[in-house]
């Protein structure tokens, strides 16, 4: 728990991953997001999709039993599932900007209640990270935000307008941090669920929007 | 009819006659299929006013490789093509940043699905491309944008290389290329965008007509200089990279 109120990371990723649909092409992040691929989905097929081309791949491997030409999108050595496929890069952002993700789950700085979001750079920066988050969130058909509630000075991440630069507009369906679930709607954000031990006056007094029940 | 090889005897010989001012692509991703020997090679070279193209400019992780942080460091690189001039954890850093946002080197950052597509258009002799990515962005800004079947895309250029570094597990002396798993990412992008392609190759270099046809990534029209990769510790070889503290 570190302290936080609310759900650890594993327990964000564990929330968001059951939001996962039998049958669905789902691409993670790095960070959180790549920790849902760790979370027993019981029944359901789901491929796991990374922008370097590997389509269908399973857990991280312990050291010793890593294949090292084997890397997810965040460098980690992975391994396959079954009916696993390998293509280039161009062929995977073909999948991508084609509408075949179902979702694709990110990091974040911030998230608007406009479904805007930013998580590329930071403030007073000439440049950033944008890898594929851009590609993803323009073109995936569901784009799912898992990030820390407030900044360490307790601001809110969860915002009316995005301060920072945005990634992409109007985009996010979901959003999960330590104190829940929420659903951008405009205004605001409507509250799907709470994370154990936090009331709505607590997560409305942690956010710079409106939080509907 | 005689089949010349394209084998190259040194790192060295491969990577001699690189002229200042280059736009030298680096294939590879996250350790898969990148090729730390060529660039070793380049760094011993001193080819400057380099345009280096790539997905990262690498350093983020230990052990660090040959990457493009260094060539950077050694004077060599004037501007780089990527994804990444920040690394997006805040606890991870790319040696580059500082050049970067001081303005000793100059960058152009391009989403990374853009940055493939815009490779596979020059090697496929596409002159420029509509792409829904970015749009509604700062990147977009001042740009041409269309709108086609009610959506906005923003018009993105090809991105011809002069030279292509790449790293690949088989080949045979015509060139012809098969990548292991993820190996694949960039290089053979990178290999078709560019007027000389060179690879370090992982398994020994075979007589042409060995692989089988149907299975080869890149034929060897895109691949003009191929040098085995020597056992370690003389050839540098994909490592694991350290697990993070967090």
């Amino acid at each position: 728990m570190s302290g936080k109120l609310g759900w650890d990371r594993q327990q964000m990723a564990d929330r968001i991953a059951r939001e996962f649909q039998e049958g669905w092409i789902v691409n993670l992040g790095v960070g959180i997001p790549t920790m849902c691929s760790n979370t027993d989905i019981g029944d359901r097929e789901i491929t796991y999709h990374a922008e370097n081309g590997v389509i269908g791949y399973g857990p991280v491997l312990p050291m010793g039993q890593e294949d090292l030409h084997l890397v997810n999108a965040g460098g980690q050595n992975v391994s396959l599932a079954p009916g696993a496929a390998i293509v280039n890069h161009a062929d995977s952002f073909g999948i991508i900007r084609s509408g075949r993700i179902d979702v694709t789950v990110m990091g974040a700085y911030e998230v608007a209640s406009s479904g805007d979001f930013a998580n590329w750079k930071v403030a007073g920066a000439k440049g950033g990270g944008i890898g594929g988050a851009m590609d993803l969130a323009a073109s995936a058909k569901r784009v799912f935000i898992i990030l820390e509630h407030t900044q360490r000075n307790g601001t809110s991440r969860l915002v009316r307008h995005c301060a920072l630069p945005v990634t992409a507009r109007g985009v996010v369906k979901l959003v999960c941090t330590n104190l829940g679930v929420f659903e951008p709607v405009g205004e605001g954000f409507r509250v799907r669920e709470l994370a154990p031990g936090v009331d709505l006056p607590a997560a409305q007094a942690a956010t710079a929007t409106p939080l509907y029940a | 009819m005689a089949r010349r090889s394209k084998v190259f005897g040194s790192f060295a010989e491969a990577v001699k006659d690189i002229a200042d001012g280059s736009v030298v692509g680096i294939g590879g991703f996250a350790g898969p299929g990148t090729p730390y020997n060529l660039t070793k090679a380049l760094l011993e070279q001193g080819a400057k006013k380099l345009t280096c193209v790539a997905n990262t400019t690498g350093g983020a992780h230990q052990p660090r490789m040959p990457d493009i942080g260094m060539l950077v460091e050694n004077g060599q690189v004037a501007k780089v093509i990527c994804s990444f001039t920040a690394a997006t954890r805040p606890t991870d850093t790319l040696p580059f940043t500082k050049y970067y946002e001081s303005g000793e080197c100059d960058a152009e950052l391009v989403p990374q699905g853009t940055l493939a597509e815009r490779m596979r258009a020059a090697g496929a002799g596409i002159p420029a491309f509509y792409t829904p990515t970015a749009v509604g962005t700062e990147l977009a800004e001042g740009r041409e944008t269309r709108v086609i079947n009610g959506r906005e895309y923003l018009l993105e250029y090809a991105l011809p290389l002069d030279v292509a570094f790449i790293r690949a597990w088989k080949a045979d002396e015509a060139g012809n290329l098969v990548f292991r798993l993820a190996q694949r990412n960039f290089c053979p992008l990178m290999a078709t965008a560019a007027t000389l392609t060179i690879v370090e190759v992982e398994e020994p270099i075979v007589p042409a007509g060995t692989l089988d046809p149907d299975l080869i990534h890149v034929p060897g029209i895109f691949v003009q200089r191929l040098v085995k990769i020597p056992p370690a510790p003389e050839g540098l070889w994909t490592v694991r990279r350290e697990e993070r503290t967090r």
